[in-house]
């Protein structure tokens, strides 16, 4: 397996340009002799296939939900960032693109980042055209909010949903091309594999979820957009469907995967309060505008937080970075609140629980404005734990969030199977180690906005028109493949139910591959893994045919691939001897806790290469190198 | 606390369907209700029995997804809130409790509680949408807004498309959903150039989705999860007339 990034020569600002410049096009008569299918409808995958369709492209657009609109991109609630600098506050594309690598923690690849910089101020433009209702000001022009890890305003947002009108944007333009003829949507129809022909990804074999039918489809080529795989941890902010199959099978493909350790875990969730528990609800960062983070001083005080006196409260995060304080990035303000709690100073029933307080921001600004800011926000805490956070500081805990790892993608956001593209959360390419606040919106339309839709001609122009039909032996072969497997689930015929399994799996995870890892632990996980997997096909139990809709048969599927997935993550944490950014090794920290990074070993993308299930992957670093920024310590204080 | 539960359990579109009698044990008030559902699926599955089938993805009120009608009422009696959202505090222990689909002509059940809404996308995809291609537009800033517009197109855009106005209605009709799509957009200069072409494409596509027509009942807006009001009903109305009367 060879790595080539396709990284452009020339200055930083001029490689998209001169990029876009010497790509091939394909000539506006031609795009029709050219498809695509597009597995995934959130941000990505609708803004791809909008894109592409227009252009002429012959598009197939898929997803797991009963409609486009419901992928999971519709939870986002804070905000989507973009250099416009509205403000005035000193921001620019620039300063983006470098708050974004330094958030990464310098791990990240400086040629996509500065691109994402540089289309961000096109998607609020996109995005406003299509009628997005982004939050204004009186004077009628967009409103701003801060975000974790800037120093600027530069977060447009729409009420406490930024992410549901995003994607509504997107799915409106999906549905008129839809209405037009230009793209069939497929929802409720899971991608089971991808099919290559000479090597080159042209077609996938998906799984009609409604009638439980194996169908396969071909193109000239195939998108990934099928968001990222926090489930793996069981318990996320994540929708409960989201799965890393698309992903998964296509590594087992050929795909590699790249930076599987690093998984960004949420400073700002509701508690998890029990076993039955389904999901963690995010509350969004936004609210650490206003809000301030604090637990008691002294260890084991079970006083209510009214009792508790200013000068016995310890306001962590503004005592540790007295520059970002409560605005720190993600990873260092949820480590922080996981030492508080593991030194004996959470709080709430389970005492892994800190307080976000907004009494002095109420007895500033007046209920009313905290209100207007975040009233649907604090309507939901109150709902789920039956507390009013007007009257008592909310207690909010960490929790698996976003997954900065994905398919590792060139510039051009290919995989290293040609005509295979990953975009949005499903590929690794612009966090680096650590995503702020609000880049995930803004990478997702990035790509398919402005990216795929000049990238994919390239390939097309490159390889030419091949009329693929999915009739050919190479498609019921892997129909086949995936017939097989599904018949051997049934056939498991135990005792166990998938989800045990599953929450087990997350257990194991959280505790040994989550906000804090070691070798031990690691290493622990590298052996239960593969025993609690051996068990899984021994002793779950799927239920019903493979007629009709089946959810147990749904779920075992994806349940099966975590439980391989899960070990290279394992892996891959285990090879990276350093702390940067989400990924801490405990063996790895400063003298007052901070992670502490290790450039000259381990300045690398890694890019994991299937070699079988249950064997260790082959790994391949892609070197990074930074010609514009250098490589400082990251710091907030 | 533990309740009992009658849920309409129909194994595909073409079978014929029934209420069946679980019991749920030992739960407790903080779970959601989908949380409960899960623990009584948990416990068929052990017992080699089919779960029961039900759409749901982010459990968070914002996807749309889940759609139970729960004591006769989409969601739930709880106000404003989606079932996802619905907690077991809100019950009482004891409580017997009956679970059916969102049940509408346009919608026809797939299996269990999961219906087929495929209808709403089909009316956004005749006209819910400004026809901009992407590239080339003008600054964001360019076409200023007042606030009070883009409130009000944020408050009919704030629908999440679970079609529980419909399975509300008497009548079945779309209306509601229909009237925040429209509203949406009307109130933003962005959306006023195609206006009158947009109403007329939605509404003729809802006709032919078999959705029934709006006498007046409001108990959508009384079963709408996102507080929609019915004043874009009357928005658009008022949109329609004023296409027609073009049209013509
Ligand atoms: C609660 C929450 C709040 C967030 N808030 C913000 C925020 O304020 N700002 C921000 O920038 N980011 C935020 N994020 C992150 C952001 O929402 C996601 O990273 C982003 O939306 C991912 O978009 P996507 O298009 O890559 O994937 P998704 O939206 O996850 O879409 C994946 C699509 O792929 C489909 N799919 C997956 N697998 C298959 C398969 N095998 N076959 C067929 N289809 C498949 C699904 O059906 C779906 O359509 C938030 C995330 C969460 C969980
Ligand atoms: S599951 Fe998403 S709204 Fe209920």
């Amino acid at each position: 397996m060879k790595l080539d990034a396709q990284t452009p020569s020339g200055p930083l600002p001029e490689k998209w340009d001169k990029h876009r410049f010497e790509m091939k096009l394909v000539n506006p008569a031609n795009k029709r002799k050219y498809s695509a299918l597009v597995v995934g409808s959130g941000l990505a995958g609708a803004s791809a296939a909008a894109s592409l369709a227009e252009l002429g492209y012959r598009v197939k657009c898929f997803c797991f939900q009963d409609s486009s609109r419901r992928a999971h991109s519709i939870g986002a609630q804070g905000g989507i960032n973009a250099a416009k600098n509205y403000q005035n506050d000193g921001d620019s594309i620039y300063r983006l693109f470098f708050d974004t690598i330094k958030g990464g923690d310098f791990r990240s690849r400086e040629s996509n980042t500065y691109r994402l910089a540089q289309v961000s101020n096109d998607i609020i433009d996109q995005c406003a055209a299509q009628g997005v209702p982004f939050a204004r000001e009186y004077g009628g022009t967009l409103d701003n909010r801060s975000f974790g890890g800037a120093q600027v305003s530069r977060t447009f947002y729409a009420r406490g949903q930024t992410g549901q009108q995003l994607l509504l944007g997107a799915y409106s333009a999906l549905s008129r091309q839809i209405g037009l003829g230009n793209v069939e949507m497929h929802p409720r129809t899971e991608m089971q594999e991808v099919v290559l022909i000479d090597g080159h990804a042209k077609g996938i074999v998906v799984r009609n979820l409604a009638t439980g039918k194996l169908e396969s489809y071909a193109a000239d080529a195939v998108i990934l957009a099928t968001g990222g795989y926090m489930r793996v941890f069981d318990l996320s902010t994540m929708g409960l469907q989201c799965n890393v199959t698309a992903a998964y099978r296509a590594y087992k493909k050929g795909a590699a995967f790249a930076n599987p350790c690093y998984t960004q875990i949420h400073p700002t969730c509701i508690p998890h309060t029990g076993d039955y528990q389904s999901k963690l609800t995010l509350m969004s960062e936004s609210l650490r505008n206003d809000g301030r983070i604090w637990v008691p001083k002294k260890h084991n005080d079970d006083r209510p937080p009214g009792q508790i006196p200013e000068d016995e409260r310890d306001y962590y995060l503004e005592r540790k970075y007295p520059s970002f304080g409560n605005l720190a990035p993600r990873d260092i303000s949820s480590r922080s609140a996981k030492e508080a709690c593991d030194d004996g100073r959470g709080v709430g029933p389970t005492k892994y629980g800190v307080y976000l307080d907004f009494a002095d921001a109420i007895n500033r600004l007046g209920k009313n404005v905290i209100e207007q800011r975040y009233g649907n926000l604090f309507d939901m805490y109150h709902l789920i734990n039956d507390e009013d956070p007007y009257k008592v500081p909310m207690r909010i805990y960490p929790a698996a969030h976003y997954a900065m790892g994905g398919l590792w993608v060139d510039y051009n956001l290919m995989s290293t199977i040609p005509g295979l593209f990953v975009l949005g959360e499903a590929n690794f390419s612009d966090h680096g180690a650590n995503r702020l606040g609000a880049s995930a919106l803004m990478q997702g339309l990035a790509d398919g906005y402005f990216v795929i839709p000049y990238t994919i001609g390239n390939y097309f122009a490159r390889v030419g028109a091949q009329n693929i039909s999915s009739d050919r032996k190479e498609f019921k072969e892997v129909e086949g493949q995936v017939d097989e497997r599904i018949k051997k689930l049934f056939a498991i015929n135990g005792k166990r139910t998938v989800e045990s399994f599953h929450k087990e799996l997350g257990q194991i995870m959280w505790e040994h591959c989550g906000m804090a890892r070691n070798e031990t632990g690691l290493k622990k996980a590298l052996e239960r893994i593969p025993a609690l997997r051996e068990e899984f096909w021994k002793d779950a139990r799927v239920l019903g045919d493979t007629e009709g809709m089946n959810v147990t048969i749904e779920r075992a599927g994806r349940v099966a691939d975590f439980l391989e997935f899960a070990e290279i993550m394992c892996y891959d944490a285990l090879d990276r001897k350093e702390s940067c950014g989400a990924h801490f090794r405990e063996e790895y920290q400063t003298e007052e806790g901070e992670a502490l990074r290790n450039d000259k070993d381990f300045a690398y993308v890694s890019a994991w290469e299937f070699k079988g299930v249950g064997n260790k992957p082959e790994l391949h670093k892609e070197k990074l190198e930074f010609e514009s920024v250098e490589l400082a310590t990251r710091s907030y204080k | 606390m533990n309740v009992t539960l009658y849920i309409w359990r129909q194994k595909n579109a073409h079978a014929k369907g029934k209420m069946e009698k679980y019991e749920a044990r030992d739960l407790s008030p903080n779970m959601s209700f989908l949380e409960m559902l899960d623990v009584v699926n948990e416990d068929l599955i052990t017992q080699g029995v089919e779960p029961i089938h039900f759409d749901h993805d982010c459990r968070e009120g914002i996807c749309g997804a889940c759609s139970l009608v729960i004591n006769g009422r989409p969601h739930g009696k709880q106000h404003a809130t989606t079932t996802c959202e619905l907690r077991m505090r809100h019950f009482k222990d004891g409580d017997t409790i009956y679970v059916e689909p969102f049940r509408a002509k346009a919608f026809p059940i797939v299996k269990d509680l999961t219906v087929d809404r495929g209808a709403m996308d089909r009316i956004m995809q005749a006209g819910g949408f400004v026809s901009v291609n992407t590239g080339g537009m003008p600054d964001a800033n360019a076409i200023p807004i007042s606030k009070k517009d883009s409130d009000t197109a944020m408050d009919a855009a704030a629908c999440i498309g679970c079609g529980a106005c419909v399975a509300a209605c008497p009548n079945a009709s779309a209306m509601l959903f229909v009237a925040a799509k429209v509203s949406h957009l009307a109130y933003l200069p962005q959306g006023k150039v195609e206006a009158k072409k947009r109403v007329q494409a939605i509404v003729s596509q809802m006709d032919k989705e078999g959705f029934g027509n709006c006498t007046n009942h409001l108990e959508c807006e009384a079963a709408c999860p996102k507080e929609i009001s019915v004043k874009f009903i009357a928005k658009m109305n008022r949109e329609y007339m004023r296409s027609s009367v073009v049209s013509k």
